[in-house]
């Protein structure tokens, strides 16, 4: 099967955020990130994430989208900040994310800043390549 | 007052469909407080019934295991009023289900006409509030919305203990 383009997976992406958060299409960009700008609470993600299984017919475990285990996992955490192992463990978990800003203060209350809409479309990206 | 808001299971199969019938009557107080002087049935409470109907049949599929709660009413849209006397019918399908959270879609009807129609989500509390502690008793599901179920499942001749 032909990989769909990228901007076509953002489309897709953008109509199921523009229903899963009632905002307006236009507030849905690349960079914006879903809690931060679009208003999405920790609830929402598991909207979201059903919503993005139906409409691309893939399977998207929780932990694949959100690592929780290296974010409580006490090897990788000290003062609610990332280590730098922790940091590597979460780089290979999230290929998919842009993590540079988060690298600069990887504080983990901080982690949903990760989830831009740019990081929500790679993912996507990344598991119909592997499908 | 019980805060039951459906009468009786119709169907039950296991994770995928149930249906449940609510008789709405003049002695509920709320009929006569929602519009006063023009008894109807809230949409709201219609959303409880079909989240009781639906909760029901997602705790069900995992054993009663689980905490399911009301995540999210995704969209619930209705098109007609019920008024006493109509039973209303509620009929719940789960439409995804992991270990973490469930989503439902439900149609509610009288008479065969739709009323609404409710999608929700569902969240296994235990699975998603990491942080948070909740009491070990599953104090979603109580002995009297289990009586429900158990009451149907006598009647399909079915006598299977929960």
């Amino acid at each position: 099967m032909p990989a769909i383009p990228r901007e076509e997976i953002f489309e897709k992406v953008r109509h199921t955020l523009v229903e899963a958060l009632s905002v307006e299409e236009d507030e849905v960009t690349e960079n914006a990130t879903l809690t931060g700008d679009l208003g999405a609470e920790s609830i929402d993600f598991l909207d979201i994430v059903f919503r993005l299984e139906k409409a691309f017919g893939i399977k998207i475990p929780q932990e694949e989208l959100i690592p929780r285990d290296i974010l409580s996992n006490p090897d990788y955490v000290a003062d609610r900040k990332l280590n730098a192992k922790g940091l590597a463990a979460l780089k290979q978990h999230m290929p998919h994310a842009d993590l540079n800003a988060f690298e600069s203060d990887p504080d983990i209350d901080k982690i949903s800043d990760v989830f831009t809409v740019g990081t929500i479309v790679n993912f996507v990206q990344g598991k119909l390549a592997a499908s | 007052m019980r805060w039951i808001w459906i009468d009786r299971f119709e169907a039950f199969e296991s994770g995928s469909r149930a249906v449940t019938i609510k008789n709405v009557t003049l002695a509920e107080d709320h009929l006569h407080d929602h519009v006063p002087g023009f008894p109807v049935m809230p949409a709201s409470l219609m959303i409880e019934g079909m989240a009781q109907t639906a909760g029901i049949l997602v705790g069900e599929a995992r054993h009663f295991s689980e905490k399911v709660i009301l995540a999210k009413v995704k969209r619930a849209s209705f098109v007609r009023l019920v008024r006493p006397g109509d039973q209303v019918r509620y009929e719940a399908h789960i439409d995804q289900l992991t270990d973490s959270a469930a989503a439902t879609s439900g149609r509610i009807t009288v008479g065969g006409e739709l009323v609404g129609e409710v999608e929700i989500v569902f969240s296994h509390i235990d699975q998603n509030m990491s942080g948070l502690e909740f009491p070990e008793e599953n104090f979603v599901f109580t002995p009297q919305f289990m009586a429900l179920l158990q009451t149907h499942r006598q009647q399909a001749g079915e006598r299977i203990a929960l």
